[in-house]
């Protein structure tokens, strides 16, 4: 049980996909933990055979797994930021045709997404799916710092420590949700926190 | 006439203050007794004499205290002025459109010469003076977006158009209404207006963005909108919200009509030539309620708009919980008489106060 | 007042470029500057033509900077309703007109890596003006241009000479064609193609780009429609309770004009969706040529763009 249903929202939220095969000359798939079970579904020897997957596992053991879809490239990659450098050089190589697939939480999509933009690709034209966990990476609109795998709400700045509401804006560029100072206008009154989707 | 420039300040000590001239041309925002969102544009061709319409861009009494005030939150946070790769050409068209504009409208403030690509900005009251080749950003100082729009009132969000869609992705913005271009560059139309209630649900946004994709060449247009602030504070950002949050809670009867003031923005919209972006200049106007009450006309509409408003949107402009206090303020204001169509303040055939 | 501002110029040069294209330059009748505009714009040109006025669009494709004068290139349609005859047998040197400001339905995508510009016949235009705009910053292009021979070939031999490395032409008469598999293949990401030409042309870099995975926001294009003649037919305008008649050889949108009824419009070639129209009724087939209207909208009745569409049957009534 690894797919959320998440709740309507305003527009600026990201809708997450489902994966599925598209035509092209070559293939970049980028997941995290449980998101390998995203590819491990729209998977197919033919394209596996135009296809390099880095795959961050958190931990998870699906990387055997994968690896058995026997693609052209394979990466496994202890965190994101250690694969981030990759992303950059595979990109940087693309042609016009390449298919990128991301999957897995809100935070690899967010960032591996921002790469490819920054590489020439639209927005919309990158498939994601989400699987895992719910946790956001969250910006602080104060500080500007970023906190990751936030799952409460309201939480506290990992930067500057304000206590901060987590908001549904959301920001491609930042790759993150809004987070605002929740007791501006009375300090110290601040909400028992509860899970974001609860 | 020669505008007298005011030393003032919009933070600290607030000596923020409106001439009898400034609060006759304040730009009130509702053409009826109650408010509620539309598509209220129109061509912006000029206006009555005198009327913050007539001039493209408009400049008054606070131009240097607000540039100083610009200046110091550039200081503070550069982030607040920031333009993708691809908008400099855009940054181009727009210095040149303020800078034809403000020497055109106020000649006597403003000069351009022109002598092919070498040109030469006189800016009297700021005591400017600089000679630069246009589109080569190495002869000026800043970017051409933020050199001229630290030189011109208002926050500016310029606009790529693609795919038939706006996208924000250059902007200066010191005096907005509690939105963060850093948070909010790059997203489209639909994307920055999120958080905004009601009004997606009402198909203005998708009514909107049809009329602005249209916006042509030679043929700007204008709307105005409006929310409200505690004390005349210019940079009501969120980035510094929790610094200024608390003053909202600082309004009591007694200083109501001098510390609220409503907030009204004059946005315009002009397609610019050589990168066929969108600019779109939000001009903000402030007014103490006080000032405001001078107008008989506008104390009975304010008091029935307020009162009258939908809690979302009271919410969404952030002023749910003053809302009583202001109400009981203004209803001094209001003794129930018709008030006459249309923004102007009709001063002389609306009658006086009745009670 | 419907369309874009206007402006009214005097033609100060007419040049035969070959049997079929004929280029015109505008200048400012006060003598003043013209506006600057991106490459890719078109300007509306107004013709008096024997009491019914014609509004045609033609991309500009001069230097967008040069402000003195405009041109633009017009190709005889001895088949059309006569605005382009109008043009090759009416306009003389000296005479003034008004065009529009200029209008962009067709611009550059800036945050390109490269701009990769196919062309067939007249369509070269619009990239005339966006390579010289590109030239000015250094901009990365390439062009592929087809056209029928090297006697039509409008332009060919300046973009070649002045272009060698970035212009390359193809002459259908000398069984020349664009590889296009092969060249959208080795394009780096971040690459934008643009199209202006005909409709087949389009319609087949279209599909190829697709085939070969681009993204649907790399691939530009612009097709002007002109509206095309056929069968007169009647239309009743409902707001200004009117009954007007759609002659053989103008335009619903020309009719409505002709009448005195205000209608919105920008390109008058089915693209920009300014003109679309409420239907109130009707008995009869549409003849819809929009590329605006969804097919689901083009099948409901419920809409027509009159710029390029007409109409068949009994009774039409509109919502103007």
């Amino acid at each position: 049980m690894s797919k959320f249903e998440f709740p309507p929202s305003i527009p600026s939220r990201p809708v997450w996909g489902t994966l599925e095969a598209r035509s092209g000359k070559s293939h970049l798939m980028i997941a995290d933990a449980e998101g390998a079970e995203a590819i491990l579904d729209v998977a197919t020897p033919e394209m596996m055979a135009n296809t390099h997957i880095i795959f961050i596992s958190n931990g998870t053991d699906y990387a055997d797994k994968l690896r058995t879809l026997n693609p052209a490239q394979f990466y496994e990659g202890p965190s994101y930021p250690a694969s981030v450098q990759r992303i950059q050089r595979v990109l940087s190589a693309a042609h016009m045709g390449l298919q990128v697939y991301l999957a897995g939480t809100e935070s690899l999509m967010g960032q591996a997404m921002n790469e490819a933009v920054n590489a020439g690709i639209p927005h919309t034209a990158i498939q994601t799916e989400h699987r895992g966990s719910t946790a956001r990476r969250m910006q602080c609109v104060h500080c500007k710092g970023m906190t990751e795998n936030v799952e409460m709400d309201p939480f506290v700045c990992s930067h500057c420590g304000l206590n901060l509401f987590v908001r549904d804006h959301y920001s491609r560029r930042h790759a993150a949700y809004q987070g605002v100072c929740i007791d501006a206008e009375d300090p110290g009154n601040v909400p028992e926190p509860k899970g974001i989707y609860e | 006439m020669t505008i007298q420039f005011n030393d003032e300040t919009f933070r600290d000590d607030y000596t923020f203050r409106n001439s009898d001239w400034a609060i006759k041309r304040f730009p009130f925002p509702f053409h009826e007794d109650s408010y509620m969102y539309s598509v209220n544009m129109e061509q912006h061709k000029g206006g009555p004499a005198g009327s913050v319409y007539e001039k493209r861009f408009d400049v008054d009494e606070h131009y240097v205290s607000e540039m100083r005030d610009r200046a110091k939150v550039l200081d503070e946070d550069p982030l607040r002025c920031q333009s993708l790769p691809h908008m400099t050409l855009a940054g181009w068209d727009l210095l040149e459109l303020i800078m034809e504009s403000k020497s055109e409208d106020y000649p006597d403030l403003f000069e351009l010469h022109r002598d092919g690509n070498k040109w030469r900005w006189i800016n009297k009251p700021l005591g400017i003076d600089d000679t630069f080749t246009f589109l080569d950003e190495s002869t000026l100082p800043y970017g051409p977006m933020e050199y001229i729009t630290r030189q011109a009132q208002g926050d500016y969000a310029v606009l790529d158009q693609r795919d038939d869609m706006l996208w924000m992705d250059a902007g200066m913005i010191t005096t907005q209404a509690d939105w963060s271009l850093d948070f909010d560059i790059g997203m489209n139309f639909f994307e920055w207006h999120a958080p905004v209630p009601l009004a997606h649900e009402k198909g203005i946004f998708i009514r909107a963005l049809k009329f602005l994709l249209n916006v042509q060449q030679g043929a700007p247009a204008r709307r105005l909108n409006w929310t409200m602030t505690v004390n005349p504070l210019l940079d009501t950002s969120p980035e510094h919200y929790h610094k200024w949050g608390i003053q909202k809670t600082e309004l009591t009867a007694e200083n109501i009509g001098q510390k609220q003031h409503l907030r009204v923005e004059l946005q315009t919209f002009f397609r610019l030539p050589r990168s066929n972006a969108l600019v779109f200049p939000i001009r903000c106007y402030l007014c103490s309620f006080q000032d405001l009450m001078t107008m008989p006309k506008w104390g009975r509409r304010l008091h029935r708009v307020i009162r009258d408003l939908p809690v979302e949107l009271a919410t969404y402009k952030g002023f749910i919980d003053n809302r009583p206090l202001m109400i009981d303020y203004l209803s001094q204001f209001d003794d129930g008489l018709p008030t006459s169509p249309g923004i102007w303040p009709d001063r002389e055939t609306e009658p006086p106060l009745q009670k | 007042m419907s369309g874009a501002e206007k402006i009214a110029v005097k033609v100060t040069e007419i040049t035969s470029i070959n049997d079929l294209v004929t280029r015109f330059r505008f200048e400012r009748v006060d003598g003043g500057l013209l506006p600057t505009f991106s490459g890719g714009a078109h300007t509306v040109v107004e013709m008096d033509d024997d009491g019914i006025t014609r509004l045609n669009p033609y991309s500009l494709m001069s230097d967008p900077y040069d402000q003195t004068s405009y041109t633009i290139s017009v190709r005889r349609d001895d088949e059309g309703r006569g605005g382009s005859l109008y043009m090759h047998q009416k306009v003389n040197v000296g005479d003034e007109m008004t065009i529009s400001y200029p209008v962009n339905l067709f611009s550059l995508d800036l945050r390109a890596r490269k701009h990769l510009f196919i062309a067939g016949g007249i369509g070269i235009t619009p990239f005339l003006a966006q390579i010289k705009q590109l030239e000015r910053f250094n901009g990365h292009w390439e062009l592929h241009y087809a056209c029928r021979s090297a006697a039509l070939g409008s332009y060919a031999d300046e973009l070649t000479d002045r272009h060698p490395n970035e212009a390359h032409v193809y002459y259908d008469d000398q069984s020349q064609a664009i590889d296009l598999a092969n060249l959208l293949d080795g394009q780096p990401l971040g690459t934008h193609v643009y199209i202006c030409g005909p409709k087949g042309m389009i319609n087949w870099v279209k599909g190829t780009a697709e085939d070969a995975g681009w993204p649907r926001d790399n691939v530009h294009y612009e097709e002007f429609l002109a509206p095309q003649p056929g069968k007169p037919f009647e239309v009743k305008l409902a707001i200004s309770n009117k009954v007007i008649q759609v002659g053989e050889n103008e335009s619903l949108l020309e009719a409505i004009e002709r009448e005195g009824v205000d209608a919105p419009y920008l390109c008058r070639g089915g693209a920009c969706g300014q003109c679309e129209t409420n239907v109130i009724g009707y008995d009869g087939k549409f003849i819809h040529r929009d590329h605006w209207l969804e097919d689901e909208e083009h099948a409901s009745g419920q809409k027509i763009m009159p710029c390029v569409s007409r109409f068949e049957g009994k009774t039409l009534v509109l919502d103007r």
